[in-house]
């Protein structure tokens, strides 16, 4: 526990000591408002809620999500710090918690710089504020799947930029698999079973159900064992490529 | 005491690491020679936790490296080849790091600290990011960390590799004076480092030990008193066979 702690202290802090906590953050809240007023169509839509904000979080993930675990772990063997990191007195599920941690506590503050949005439409209208805190949870625990997937796939190379495309490919699978021209396609000639487990593991179909204000305990264990999985995929796959 | 039995690495089809076997006791420094690629390298990342070998045990201070991995790693520090350290750190915040790790605290930790950095000279770069550091201040800061919890073992993968001649010596200096109730196991390419700091010399080439004996009974193998002389005609002969 006490392990935990120290590597997500050292791992947060590097975000700020780059740039990349600031980019990252300024490309967030530039491209959400971005989707919100423009493509969501915020104010004319005139009703007082988040969806078209939220309704975007899925898209934005997919891109800057990875964008913050590609480094997680290729940096990590690129640089040889891996080396030292798992020599040190700590053990490897220890290392992938307190990093996984670090990472989706920054996205979560990310994602809480968007409160004014909270705001405004408090001021404009009165909207459901339990609809809007359970979305935010819903698109919290979004992107730690996200999250435990790229750094999982951020394990499998030493190359940020590979990490990078194999995550946005398999975080879009796993987004698509609710879409009903997918679940169509395979309408025709699968078992009805096969289907709902097709859609049961999309982000989509677990984050709309949450972002409409019922969260549901079968929403957040679904998102639990998913970044369960990845991560221990994510501490299988280090023990196998940390050598070379 | 560090015991190795019957160590070996394979990968894939190579074999870096070729049944290796040796012990080492508290007060001795242990100097791994050997020409590139004979494995020295790949032997310290097994003794320190970081590779699983494909077969072979090694114990530290009694604990199995394979077992009791977390009680083994305690009881070193470890200097990895080319001194990794995180590059957006500074010094002093990369020694809170490692000192967090090593679970120091109180005023024994303020005190580590500080004596770290005046007996590796860390003062004038102590604020500054690690990447941007010259070489051998980088070295320094990679001893600083190996030798920051006072480890009973201390393992340093070309420990000298890139210091100015007057850091080398006050390496050396420091190596020989943290020795007398440690183990301290190097590998160099500098002969005349082993002659001056190590008290036993381990030769190794193609995975295999070849020679295992103090330096003066190495430099007495060789008309010339040179211990390159030594060293050439061991790996050499070695490599025809
Ligand atoms: N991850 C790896 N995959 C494949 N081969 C490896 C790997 N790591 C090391 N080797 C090989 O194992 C052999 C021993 O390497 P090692 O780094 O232990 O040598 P060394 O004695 O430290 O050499 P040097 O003096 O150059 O540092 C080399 O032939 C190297 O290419
Ligand atoms: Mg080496």
């Amino acid at each position: 526990m006490k392990n935990i702690a120290i590597i997500f202290k050292r791992e947060l802090a590097s975000y700020f000591a780059t740039p990349v906590a600031y980019v990252f953050i300024v490309i967030f809240l530039v491209l959400s408002g971005a989707l919100t007023f423009h493509i969501g169509a915020f104010f004319e839509r005139g009703q007082a809620d988040l969806a078209p904000f939220f309704n975007f979080h899925p898209w934005l993930y997919l891109f800057l999500v990875p964008a913050i675990s590609m480094r997680l772990w290729a940096e990590e063997r690129k640089s040889g710090n891996i080396e030292l990191l798992l020599t040190l007195p700590i053990s490897m599920i220890e290392a992938v918690i307190g990093k996984f941690l670090a990472a989706w506590l920054f996205t979560a503050i990310a994602l809480f710089l968007t409160f004014p949005l909270w705001i405004t439409v408090n001021y404009l209208g009165s909207p459901d504020n339990g609809v809007i805190f359970a979305a935010y949870i819903g698109s919290l625990l979004m992107a730690g799947g996200f999250l435990a997937i790229g750094a999982c796939i951020s394990a499998t190379t030493k190359n940020q930029v590979i990490a990078f495309i194999i995550s946005v490919v398999i975080c879009f699978a796993f987004l698509l698999s609710g879409f009903s021209i997918v679940l169509d396609f395979f309408r025709g000639w699968a078992p009805q079973y096969v289907v709902d487990a097709i859609a049961s593991l999309s982000f989509l179909t677990h984050f709309s159900s949450i972002s409409k204000g019922v969260i549901d305990l079968r929403d957040i264990v679904y998102f639990a064992s998913l970044i369960a999985v990845w991560l221990y995929a994510n501490a299988v796959v280090i023990e196998m490529k940390k050598a070379s | 005491m560090i015991e190795i039995e019957n160590l070996v690495k394979k990968f894939g089809p190579f074999t870096a690491v070729d049944g290796i076997s040796f012990k080492v006791e508290a007060g001795q420094v242990l100097g791994f020679l050997g020409p590139n690629g004979a494995g020295k390298s790949t032997t310290m990342k097994m003794i320190t936790g970081f590779l699983a070998p494909t077969s072979g045990k090694i114990s530290v201070c009694g604990h199995a490296v394979n077992g009791d991995a977390r009680a083994a790693k305690r009881q070193m520090g470890y200097l990895p080849e080319g001194a990794p350290a995180y590059g957006e750190m500074t010094p002093a915040q990369f020694l809170q790091f490692i000192a967090d790790v090593r679970g120091l605290s109180g005023s024994h930790r303020t005190e580590r600290i500080a004596t770290v950095i005046e007996q590796l000279h860390l003062d004038r770069v102590i604020n500054q990011p690690i990447e941007t550091l010259s070489k051998g201040f980088k070295r320094r800061v990679g001893l600083a960390q190996a030798i920051l919890h006072d480890p009973k073992v201390l393992i340093m993968d070309e420990p000298t590799d890139g210091l100015d001649p007057n850091q080398k010596h006050e390496v050396r200096e420091l190596i020989k004076g943290m020795a007398q109730d440690k183990i301290v196991v190097i590998s160099t390419h500098i002969l005349s480092e082993v002659d001056a700091v190590c008290t036993r010399a381990i030769i190794i080439t193609n995975g295999r030990i070849v020679a295992d004996e103090t330096p003066q009974e190495l430099i007495a193998r060789s008309p010339s008193g040179k211990l390159d002389d030594v060293f050439r005609e061991i790996t050499l002969a070695e490599h025809l066979s």
